[in-house]
């Protein structure tokens, strides 16, 4: 049983004191006045005044910013959809995998995940580039075919600086943040109930969507929020990956706090971005307890 | 030999789609990154077609005064890091599992907030912070001047590590702390002898996260970053804007080899990984 703080005070306040100070001076205490920053704007070129307008947070909705923001939401979906349709197969084939070979391949999806973010965009860049493996493929190829029948000259295809390019990396980057949660949570699934469904005659798609899917349900949502928040506030992928028409809205901010020197705006449009990352944890607790509620 | 069985009804691992899919994701996964460590022995400048095997590259990044610079900073900031974020995630592990006490959903909410924020969020306020409330003083003397850096890594490193350890806190039998304070232990003693040894196991998992938090990060690092204090991701960063160069696969690998040797010492000492990875996904 827990015990109350009162009966042991000064090992509470010894263990509480310094975490706590921690987290208010070098981590609320900034983001707090970010917030205020927010409400502010820029007088002189290093004053900034907190009047508490809203001008920002007008501005970060005009069609220009909005537009970032709803690519921004549409490109991380699109990370997380494919990253639960490539991992969900994975996830499944660990979880029924024997105990050796369990290991081995968590292994090999958590040694990507435990690699520097920079390097893995790095070692994309040399895949998609125009002097890429990929082009380098396909030119090889081309030449091959050119002998048998008359081609044109090849052309590389551009892959870098597009936004597929931002897609691509994404998923690459957030494949592993998919496939370990959903594997914890196949992995608690009981598996005398598939074995029932197939007894019963249902087939292994139809027993894959009526019973592992809805079974899995809790553990799915958890893996879509893990990959589609540090998605959504992706910064480097698209940084390196993408071209001008393919900044998320992590670039957007970074711009305001670097070269535009805007700061009461890069503050505004961060803590949209804030709000919207809660919205989406705040649903998917939503969803958890319906879910609760129901069963 | 005898005929192997065909694959049973949830064998799904012996089905050969299921292979070929593992396979490709594997390649996805893989490929451009040995394609990366490969090309660092490449004996070509432009890094494209394989021109024959050659260490010169290797030569260049140990020589490249400003690269290594950057790493010793990347390393001390994580040693740095991971000494204060193992001291404050544990005790505040130790307060949440163990006391009740008001505002304790506050806590556990504020405490989940590094987790969650967008790092460039939290990159921000970090560079807001140390500009307008904390300017770090340019010029001190190693390791004074990776303050700022290691502060920043800290606030998003020990939460994790208050995951990890609380995650295993709860399988300690509390009994165990009522027989020592049966036998005449008080709340300190219990806490060394009882509670910490229960603990030991989380808190090397929890150093060793993060320590590779501290460095694999780059978004917070990069906003944090004075002029004078480089780490490797932002170095790295920088020539990776410039150009493709056999010098920045030759740190890559150097990074990526150290990175597969830690982990392999955190799965070694944490045992399975099939029984931790779960751990691993909330936590990260």
């Amino acid at each position: 049983m827990e015990q109350s703080w009162k009966q042991a005070k000064s090992v509470f306040a010894a263990a509480l004191s310094a975490p706590l100070v921690w987290l208010v001076l070098f981590f609320l205490l900034p983001l707090a006045i970010v917030w205020a920053y927010s409400f502010g704007h820029n007088e002189g070129l290093t004053q900034i005044a907190i009047t508490g307008t809203f001008k920002n947070y007008a501005r970060a909705i005009e069609p220009l910013y909005l537009k970032i923001f709803l690519k921004s939401a549409w490109m991380a979906a699109l990370t997380t959809f494919l990253c639960l349709v490539i991992g969900f197969p994975v996830a499944l084939a660990i979880t029924f995998a024997s105990q050796k070979a369990k290991t081995w391949l968590l292994l090999l999806i958590m040694l990507p995940f435990w690699t520097n973010l920079l390097i893995r965009t790095y070692a994309l860049i040399a895949v998609l580039r125009n002097e890429g493996y990929i082009n380098k493929g396909l030119e090889a190829i081309w030449t091959l075919a050119a002998k048998i029948m008359p081609l044109q000259p090849f052309q590389p295809l551009e892959m870098m600086h597009t936004n597929f390019a931002v897609v691509v990396g994404l998923v690459y980057v957030h494949l592993p943040f998919m496939v370990l949660p959903l594997y914890s949570a196949l992995d608690r699934l009981d598996k005398s109930l598939l074995e029932a469904s197939l007894d019963l005659g249902a087939g292994h798609m139809r027993t894959l969507f009526k019973v592992v899917v809805p079974l899995a349900l809790p553990g799915i949502a958890s893996g879509v929020l893990i990959t589609f928040i540090p998605a959504l506030g992706a910064y480097l992928t698209p940084d390196l990956l993408g071209g001008p028409d393919s900044q998320m809205i992590a670039n957007v901010i970074e711009r305001q706090f670097k070269r535009a020197n805007d700061w009461p705006f890069g503050a505004a449009l961060s803590f949209l971005l804030m709000y919207l990352t809660f919205v989406a944890i705040a649903v998917q607790a939503l969803l958890g307890r319906k879910k609760g509620a129901q069963a | 030999m005898p005929k192997r069985s065909p694959p049973g009804p949830l064998e799904y691992l012996r089905r050969w789609q299921m292979q070929a899919w593992l396979a490709a994701v594997g390649v996805f996964l893989y490929a451009p990154l040995i394609a990366l460590m490969a090309f660092s022995f490449n004996d070509s400048r432009r890094n494209i077609v394989w021109k024959g095997f050659t260490l010169k590259y290797y030569d260049k990044a140990f020589n490249n005064s400003s690269l290594i610079e950057a790493f010793a900073n990347s390393l001390t900031i994580a040693a740095l890091c991971t000494v204060l974020s193992v001291a404050l995630g544990a005790m505040v592990a130790l307060v949440l599992w163990r006391f009740r006490f008001p505002g304790k959903t506050v806590l556990d909410g504020a405490l989940a907030l590094p987790i969650v924020v967008p790092e460039i969020c939290m990159g921000v306020a970090m560079l807001v912070f140390f500009a307008k409330v904390l300017p770090w003083p340019v010029g001190l003397p190693w390791p004074l001047n990776l303050g700022a850096i290691t502060i920043a890594h800290v606030s998003f490193s020990f939460p994790f590590v208050a995951v990890v350890v609380r995650a295993r806190m709860a399988s300690f039998n509390r009994e165990m702390e009522e027989a020592a304070r049966d036998l005449g232990a008080g709340e300190w003693r219990t806490i060394k002898d009882v509670i910490l040894p229960h603990m030991a196991p989380s808190l090397v998992a929890g150093a060793l996260l993060a320590f590779t938090l501290s460095l694999d990060d780059f978004v917070i690092t990069f906003f944090t970053a004075g002029p004078d204090t480089v780490t490797f991701p932002v170095k790295v960063y920088s020539m990776v804007r410039f150009s493709v160069t056999p010098e920045v696969n030759a740190a890559s690998t150097i990074l990526i080899v150290l990175t597969v040797i830690l982990t392999a010492v955190a799965l070694k000492l944490q045992g399975d990984p099939a029984a931790t990875a779960g751990a691993h996904g909330d936590g990260k």
